[in-house]
């Protein structure tokens, strides 16, 4: 049971945050329109997702952004930085249901690839990269005809938005699917790649191209929950390196920007040496005498 | 004392990011939010 707690709570979360039935319907409304959409949900999950309770805080950043008379998004982004100063990417390992796919795709049983290290580790700053030009630098400075900008990301890249909001959008609405064009292939072809890429990689949309997961991990090394590590009780067996599906040394950097706190290292050292820390939890005896990494 | 004055960072920014997220919602940007989130959202799901 403690063992697929954090699969239950990815399953849980997923269901909680898509559970308009109504928009599976055929027939039915659509999306949700209720009170519930001024709230964005802390892991990419699309708005027009039929499911979808809550929005989406990537899609709302870019519409902040995009606005023709635009104002600083104090709203999305304050939300964004409190998620990710609170939580870091804790979101990434445990609320985002696209991250489940990813996983349980990964758990098909064919040969895995290894992407060679120094190309893993350079392939990784890609995030930063969509982050910083597809969610704000081009909704920020691009202006199309009517002055308005539009969500790069989301037209353009977004796998989720195909995946949770077109692919079932366009099963359920006969009226929507005579407007499918060369950017619904296109995104179609992005989401079969990633879908695939799944299969062979572990979460690879986590960790190369995902903005928001770039986002919290801005905050990873402040973040209220963290990892920490009791030296004295670590006895350097590597284990815990061997163990980590996104490729951390949680010995050496705990609080890594790629660590999604998954747990796995957790759970796999011997000498109890990792832990999770927080608001209430207590740390080690020699975290308190500072004989500690964080 | 360095991971104290971490600690008293982290919380500063979380009051700030709390402030900043309470302010823009009084400030109408929430409305916004829902407007954009409670109808389809063309570019999303590749029609737009």
């Amino acid at each position: 049971m403690v063992k697929h707690i954090r699969k239950i709570v990815q399953i849980g979360w997923g269901f909680l945050t898509n559970a308009y039935v109504k928009g599976f319907l055929p027939g039915g409304q659509a999306i949700y329109t209720g009170a519930l959409k001024r709230f964005c949900v802390p892991g990419m999950n699309c708005y027009s997702c039929p499911g979808a309770l809550g929005a989406c805080p990537i899609g709302s950043l870019q519409a902040a952004l995009n606005e023709r008379h635009r104002k600083f998004p104090f709203y999305v982004l304050g939300y964004l930085m409190a998620v990710g100063v609170f939580f870091g990417r804790f979101i990434c390992g445990w609320l985002c249901l696209f991250g489940l796919l990813q996983e349980l795709l990964y758990k098909i049983p064919v040969p895995k690839l290894t992407i060679p290290e120094k190309i893993d580790h350079m392939l990784r700053y890609l995030k930063y990269v969509v982050l910083a030009v597809l969610v704000i630098g081009l909704p920020l400075f691009y202006r199309g005809k009517y002055g308005a900008g539009e969500p790069f990301f989301c037209k353009y890249v977004c796998p989720v938005g195909t995946l949770e909001g077109g692919v079932p959008l366009v099963l359920l609405n006969s009226a929507l699917r005579p407007a499918l064009g060369f950017l619904f292939r296109w995104k179609m072809a992005i989401l079969i790649l990633c879908l695939t890429a799944c299969v062979f990689i572990y979460r690879p949309f986590c960790r190369y191209i995902c903005p928001l997961g770039a986002f919290y991990a801005l905050f990873q090394k402040i973040s209220v929950i963290r990892m920490t590590v009791d030296s004295g009780a670590c006895t350097d067996c590597g284990l815990c390196k061997k163990t980590c599906p996104m490729r951390v040394d949680p010995q050496k950097q705990p609080n890594s920007p790629e660590c999604i706190r998954c747990g796995e290292c957790v759970k796999a050292c011997p000498m109890h040496a990792l832990s999770f820390t927080g608001p209430g939890r207590k740390k080690h005896a020699k975290e308190k005498k500072g004989e500690y990494v964080s | 004392m360095k991971e104290k004055r971490m600690a008293v960072f982290t919380w500063l920014l979380l009051a700030a990011s709390l402030a900043m997220c309470i302010y823009g919602a009084a400030a109408g940007e929430a409305q916004a939010v829902f407007m954009k989130a409670a109808a389809i959202c063309m570019e999303c799901i590749g029609l737009g």
